[in-house]
Formats: C-alpha cells, structure tokens, sequence
C-alpha cells in the first residue's frame, strides 16, 4: 500500500478512502475529521463531524446547534477506529483546540497538520512534534523572508506606540478567531492590566475562549463608549473594520495589524496599515523547515501557500515533496469578512 | 544601529506629519550621543560616504543562500534591501535546528553585540572598499531584521522615508522648546554627530555660534488675501511687485576665513541648493544677502513653471542643462549688505539697499524684480487682471498675481499676519467628472478623499473620460462626508484601497477643479498634467455630460506654451 491510496486530495478536501472520512473537507460530506475552527477548514453541512470539543464548540459558535449530522468529540492522543484505519488528534499549536490529525495504515503513517505553529502561544495547547513517514504541511509563509520573530516584541512595540501617543486610539486588526485572544493574553503578559476594548464580531468567541479559562482580564465592547474615551485604549478588531466607517468613532486611530504578512512591508502599506506587528499563528520559514526535519518523514506533501519554495527546500534536503493541489483554504487574515454593522457574530 | 532602524521603520508607516515628528523627538530623547547626531545627519541628509552598489548586496545574498528560493523571495518582497534584510541567514548554527520551544527565533546569547549607527557610520567614513563587503556581512549577521534593512538602505544611499530635513530639524529643536529657525541660521556651522547642538538644546551648554560666512537666514512669507481684507487696507501704506512663478531662495555671498567670496543659494526651508545651480554662483560676487526669485531666462524672457522645473532636483547639472536653461536670480529684498544686517529697516529702506547693491553686482543674471505703481487698490486690481499691459510685458505668463508689502515693515521670520500679503491671480477652472477615489491616510483613512477626475474627449468607442488630475484637498469636511457618501454609493468596482465610481453621462459627481497652471505630461493617458489642482466646489447640478472636454485642456496649454 502506498501513502496515496491511504489520503489522496480530491475535490471536496483531503480523502481517506479506507477510513472513509475526509479531512477539513470544503463540501459537505459523510464523514468529517476537521483540524481547528477557522471558516476556511471547519464548514457546516457534514454527515458526521469529529473534532476537539473546542473546534465543535466554535463550529456551533458559528452555525448554530445543526451544523452536523452528529458529533464526536476527540480528545488530543485519543486514538479511534476508523473502518482500516486508526486516527489520532494531537495539538497544532494554531488556535484553541486546534489539532494535527495523524492517520496510520498498515505500518504507514502520515500526519496531516492543518495549520500549526512551532512557537509559544498562552491561548493554546503547544504544537507536538509528531514522529511520521509522510509530513503534510501548509505553506502559508513558506518563504525564506518569513520570519516572524518574538511575538512578546511586537506587542512591546505596540505598548511603546500607546504611551507615545496617549492621545490616540490603537486600533489592531487581528482575526477574531485566536489571533485575537493571543494578541489580548500576550498584552496581559506585557504586563498591560487597563480594559481592553472589542469590535462586536469578536466578543462572542472571545467569551467563549474566557469560558475556556483562559485569563484575558477585563474586556469591554468599543460600541456606545465616547469618542474622547477611548483615548489611550487599545481596540482589537477584525481587519476589515479597520478601514471601515466603524473607526470614525475612535479619536486620531493608530491602525495596527497583527499578522505574519506584516513582514513585509508593501504588504502592510497596501492595506494602509501604520503599525504591523508581526504576530502569526502560522509556523515561519525556520518554523517549517525544522518542523520537517523533526518529524523524521522521508516523504513531504506541501499545501495551501507558498508551495514551490518549501518543496524546492525539501529536494535539496534529499527529501521527497510534492504540493499537493487543495484548493479552498486561504489565509484567513484576507479571508475574513466584516459582518455589517457590529450585530454579526 | 537598533534604536534608528525602529525610529525609520515606524516613520517610513506613519503618514501623519505631527506624528513624525513626535517619533523623531521621541527618539532624540531617549537616544544617547553620538548615535542621536549621526541620526540627525542621516536624516538631514548630512552624511557623506561612499554608498555601496545593489550588486555587492546581491553578491552577497547569492553567496549565501539558496539562488530558487532567493530568487522566489525577491520575486514576492519586490525590493533588494528588504528581501536580503529579511532572508539573511542566521549566523550561529545552533538557531538553524530544533524547534517547538520559544525561543527559537531569539537570538543566542553568545552573538557579539550589534553595531550602533555611530560605529557604521564612523566605519563607513575610512573604510576602503574592498573591505566593505566582509565589513557589511558581520554587521547584517549582528543585527536582526529591521535593523539589517535599516543598515541596508543606509548603506545604499536609499533611504527615502519620507521626512525632510526640514521636520528633522524641527524635532530637534523641540527638544529644547526651541525654535527650529534657530537651528536652520546655525546650521550650516554645524557638523555631525552635533555635540554642541544637542548640549544646547538640553540646556547644559551656550548657543553654539555660527561662524559660517553664508548664513541662512529664516524667510518671510506672505498670507493670501481675501477679499473682505482690503477695507482695512490702506494703499498707500503698501508696495506691489509681481509675484513670480518661479521658486523662492535665498543667495548668500560672504567672505571666509581668508577674505574669499563664498557664495550659497538656499531653499525658502533653508536646504542648501547651491549644488543644483552652479552658474549662479560666479554673479554672487558682493558679499550680502538677496531674498529673490529663481527663474529661467531666455532671451531675457522669463519662462514658465514648466520649463524651470527642468533644472529642479538635479543630482548632475550638465553643460547642456545651463545652456539651455539659463537660470536667472530677480532680486526682490536685502537682507544683508556685506556685514550689515538689514532685516530691522523698513521695507522702504532695503528697497533703497537692494537697487544700489542690484546696480553695484551689475550682473545680466542678476536684476532687480520691478514694483507695480498704483494709486488704489482698483488700479492694482487691474494690474494684476492685465500683467503684460500694466509692466510686465513679455513676462506676464510667468506672472502669478502681485505681492503686497507694508512700506514701513522689517523682515520678519515666518508668516506674520499683516506685513505681506500674497494676491494671487484667479485660478483656471474646469468641470470634470469624479472617476475614482481612494481612501485617505491617517485621520482620513476611513474616508475616499483623494480623487481622480476626468474630462470628455472622442475615444475609439465614441465619447469617453479620460483622467486629467488628482486631488486630495480644497473641500471643508461637510463636502468631504457628502463625497465619502456618494463614492460608497456608487462604487461599480473595488481595487484594493481604490474605489471606481459610477461615471456616465448622466450619472456621477461633478467637480470644479481649480487648478494654477498645466503641461504636457506623456505620464497621464491624457497627455496633459495640472499644477496643484484642488476641488473648488461641487456640482450636485450639473450632469456629467456637461463637464468640460479635453479640448478645452489643449488650447489653455496652448496659450499657456505659445510665447
């Protein structure tokens, strides 16, 4: 049996033929097995779903009680049985609840990562390195420019910002999901106590990651505060908004943004973006090529991003790689759309 | 090196003036002697030392790293210095394997420390250039990202961040509540890394004393007036001159420490520009100082804006360049006579000094900038309706409107109300179609302000708009908020941050755009290019269709260009 006849892409996702079930499918299927929470990887309309119990706790979050069939919650290293194949969960280091879903077939077995991190992040499980002979990775930032760096010396950098200028409002566009939380518990750590203001699309899945006990201190709703108030404050918001209309109630905003993207900086000015802070949830260049190496894998399937770079590196470390043509997931930092209004979750 | 990539990192984002300059004494402060002084001259553009060529820094990328993945990396960054600065590998071993813990993208503890700015730039000064290359390589493995982007674009002589010296400068001098003239009449005394400026400003030392024989004086500048003005205006109490469209400096002539001339031409901001002229400089013979107006002069005719603008920002001033574009100095104040200040005199009085030390230089390059006789303002209106028949003959086209001056007035630095008034001649007017508009920046950066309009003309489809301007200002924020509106409205398409607006003959906003002057521009589809346009009004009656044609453009531009 080769790796191929075990997962092969298909136009739905990921398909595991002889455990009958797909991986972050993007079509509605029978069976589902779905890495973390993100829009782009967890879709309603599945037979059956089986994920951590935070990733279902999200997709409920999102699309309300009947999103699946039913529903099984899998606990990281709790292996299950599926048809001739055994499957088992373990952290991704991505966002809360996030996992890698690794699947062994008579003595073969491959990891499929979804997306991961290799860094500190206070808001989830650490990623685990997980022993395999075929590696799928993402390729978000599979670029050797790619370095994200300490993410605890962008956020000094953002305090630096809010104390220069006390007059004006941090406005930081973060995805609403984990990008904002982790933004929130590393300002925590910085050592920053005052409220932290929301945009409305974030407050519920923020609650929720506060229901997780996971601390965020005080967090209060920017909607109906003045404008002269939330001088000094630092708003999180989704990046969207940030552009949008919704500012005009914050005095003189700083516009910040939290993403890997902000690396570089025509990216940045693109989006008019006066503070980049290079915080991401996506494993960087040095984060993906060790992560590689460490799994051991002799075999390397690159997906979504910047596939020809990161397989171009693995051939010349004598490694076998391919991409692997999957389409339907994006970044979701681009991805993201603003609800109208704040009345959207 | 650390503390000055983060200063032009931030500021090269930030688009708010007040704010730049809030960052800059911000790093004044907490930034020690020298590096704080070699950043001032880094930023003033007061730094000299060879640059280093693009192809040494590719040479030593490509020695370095993988050439696909560079050439992948550089493909999607788009910029040399910033692809090296973020690829560079790292230099210990131990931080290229494992990982899964924190720290692994920190920097070991054993790294030697990083180079300040003082270090490279004091390096930069003596080394040679074959040892430049090794020199570069141990700085960018010693500095992390933005500071490997910083040094680069140092090194390279690229460092556009959008600040001038003049804000530099400014922020200095807030360092010491002091104003920034005041360092602008010293400067040229100065050298980096500026100890006894800094000394100065922070109170622990004298004013350093500048002992430049071609001092900058700070210029007097004049407030537009409007018509509800002239009431408590008295004629008589006022000269007129014409208000050249040329650009405003300053020709310096003194004597150094061995009694020869030196002569400086400044910007109306005090840059020094004397690099870009340097045919002037033989006729600044007599040692004083002459507040006048450049332009070029063609068979003793003054030129347009236009063509002046051909010797403007030149790094090398060809032969053929002065040849062709004569530059000329018309002299409309004195400042100094050799070593007399003359700033306390009245108006009258340095008009006096000025035509005697015009007449002594008695130089074809040099003249005198004629005043306008008038009895009443309703002469002096009809001057400046009819420049060519009221004096300025040939010369009218490069006439902009007149100046007025108070007789009695000395020179004062800055804009003080009252003294000079500047009365422009009215602007040309179109009306264009409002064809796309872009979201401004910082305080405006949730509003479409900045927008691109267009005019009729026959197209192979029939008629069509074809973009002629951009403007970005002339409207109060109540108008600013109704076009906001209208462009979210009516948006047909959405590039990026740029909106494409609904344009059709009956459907769209017209705006009134006034605008100084044109030219030919093979840059605009149109071919033509307007000087400082602004909305004048908006034009919620009118129907696009009735907006001006590109015709319309053309004969203006060949009245403007004809004589």
């Amino acid at each position: 049996m080769r790796p191929q006849d075990i997962l092969m892409p298909v136009a739905a996702g990921l398909c595991c033929k002889p455990g009958g079930f797909h991986i972050d499918p993007v079509r509605p299927v029978e069976r589902a097995l779905i890495t973390h929470g993100h829009s782009d990887h967890a879709r309603a309309g599945h037979g059956a779903v089986l994920a951590t119990r935070e990733t279902l706790d999200m997709m409920r979050l999102r699309y309300g009680d009947g999103f699946a069939g039913s529903v099984q919650a899998v606990a990281y290293g709790e292996e299950i049985r599926l048809g001739d194949v055994t499957a088992k969960f373990h952290p991704a280091g991505h966002v809360l609840g996030s996992a890698q879903i690794e699947v062994a077939c008579k003595g073969i077995r491959i990891v499929a990562s979804g997306d991961y991190k290799d860094v500190r992040d206070p808001t989830c499980a650490p990623f685990e390195v997980v022993p395999c002979d075929v590696f799928i990775t993402e390729a978000t930032f599979g670029l050797p420019v790619f370095r994200h760096g300490e993410a605890a010396s962008e956020v000094k950098k953002l305090l630096a910002s809010v104390s220069l200028f006390p007059e004006r409002a941090h406005l930081v566009g973060a995805y609403s999901l984990g990008k904002a939380q982790r933004v929130i518990a590393l300002l925590r750590e910085a050592g920053y106590d005052a409220p932290i203001y929301l945009h409305g699309a974030m407050e519920k899945i923020t609650s929720y990651y506060q229901e997780r006990g996971i601390p965020l201190g005080e967090l209060r709703a920017a909607r109906g505060m003045k404008k002269a108030d939330l001088a000094g404050t630092i708003t999180l918001a989704p990046p969207s908004a940030t552009s949008d209309v919704w500012t005009r109630r914050f005095p003189d905003p700083v516009t910040a943004f939290a993403s890997g993207w902000m690396r570089v900086r025509a990216r940045a000015r693109q989006g008019g973006v006066e503070l980049p802070l290079v915080i991401s949830d996506h494993a960087d260049w040095d984060g993906l090529t060790a992560t590689i190496q460490a799994t051991g894998a002799g075999e390397i399937w690159v997906t979504h991003g910047q596939e020809d770079a990161l397989v171009h590196w693995c051939r010349t470390r004598g490694l076998a790689a391919q991409p692997l043509d999957l389409v339907g997931y994006g970044d979701e930092d681009e991805s993201e759309t603003t609800p109208a209004g704040e009345a959207g979750a | 090196m650390n503390r000055f990539a983060e200063l032009l990192d931030r500021l090269a984002y930030e688009p708010g003036r007040n704010n730049k300059l809030k960052l800059l004494v911000a790093y004044f402060r907490k930034t020690e002697d020298p590096d704080r002084g070699y950043a001032l001259a880094a930023l003033t553009g007061a730094l000299s030392f060879k640059h280093a060529k693009p192809g040494l820094i590719r040479d030593l990328i490509t020695e370095r790293t993988d050439p696909v993945l560079f050439g992948l990396s550089y493909d999607y960054v788009g910029d040399l210095s910033e692809t090296v600065a973020l690829m560079w590998p790292k230099s210990s071993p131990s931080a290229a394997s494992g990982g899964g813990e924190e720290g692994r993208a920190s920097s070991p503890h054993n790294t030697p420390p990083s180079p300040t700015l003082t270090d490279v730039v004091t390096t930069l000064r003596t080394l040679g250039k074959t040892e430049l290359p090794a020199r570069l390589a141990r700085w960018l493995d010693e500095l992390d990202e933005t500071g490997r982007w910083a040094l680069l674009k140092l090194v390279t002589g690229a460092m556009r961040i959008g600040i001038s010296a003049r804000l530099a400068k400014t922020a200095a001098a807030a360092l010491g509540n002091k104003d920034p003239h005041e360092i602008e009449l010293m400067w040229p005394g100065l050298s980096p890394p500026y100890l006894e400026l800094f000394a100065w400003l922070e109170g622990r030392s004298d004013k350093p004393v500048n002992r430049d024989p071609t001092p900058f004086r700070p210029v007097m500048l004049a407030h537009a007036i409007e018509d509800s003005d002239f009431a408590a205006l008295d004629a008589a109490d006022f000269s007129a001159e014409w208000k050249w469209d040329g650009i405003r400096v300053q020709a310096v002539s003194g004597r150094d420490e061995r009694g020869h001339i030196q002569a400086r031409l400044y910007s109306r901001t005090g840059e020094d520009i004397t690099a870009s002229f340097p045919d002037l400089v033989p006729s600044l013979h007599l040692p004083g100082a002459i507040d006048g107006e450049l332009l070029v002069l063609r068979g003793g005719r003054v030129q347009t804006f236009n063509v002046l603008q051909q010797r403007l920002n030149r790094k090398v001033v060809s032969p053929k360049l002065i040849k062709e574009f004569p530059i000329h100095l018309r002299a409309y104040d004195l400042l100094g006579d050799d070593e007399a200040d003359l700033r306390e005199l009245t108006f009258v009085e340095r008009r006096a000094r000025l035509e005697a030390f015009v007449q002594k230089l008695n130089d074809p390059r040099i003249d005198l900038s004629p005043t306008i006789p008038f009895a009443s303002w309703e002469e002096l209106a009809a001057a400046r309706a009819d420049p060519k028949s009221a004096g300025a003959g040939d010369d009218a086209d490069a006439v902009e409107g007149v100046m007025l001056k108070r007789r009695d007035a000395p020179y004062l630095p800055g804009r003080p109300k009252g003294p000079w008034w500047k009365w422009k001649r009215d602007p040309h007017i179109i009306d264009a179609v409002l064809m796309y508009a872009q979201r401004g920046h910082g305080k405006r950066s949730s509003y479409y302000s900045d927008y691109t309009f267009g005019v009729w003309a026959a197209g192979e489809d029939g008629e069509q708009l074809v973009p002629v301007g951009k403007a970005y200002f002339g409207f109060t924020d109540e108008e600013l908020l109704q076009i906001d509106r209208f462009v979210r409205r009516n948006t047909t398409e959405k590039f990026g941050p740029v909106r494409h607006v609904v344009h059709e003959p009956d459907q769209g906003l017209v705006l009134e755009v006034a605008f100084e002057g044109l030219q030919r521009s093979p840059r605009h589809k149109s071919g033509v290019a307007m000087r400082f346009p602004r909305i004048n009004r908006l034009r919620w009656d009118k129907p696009p269709r009735e907006a001006d044609r590109l015709e319309t453009l053309e004969r203006l531009l060949m009245t403007m260009t004809a004589n």
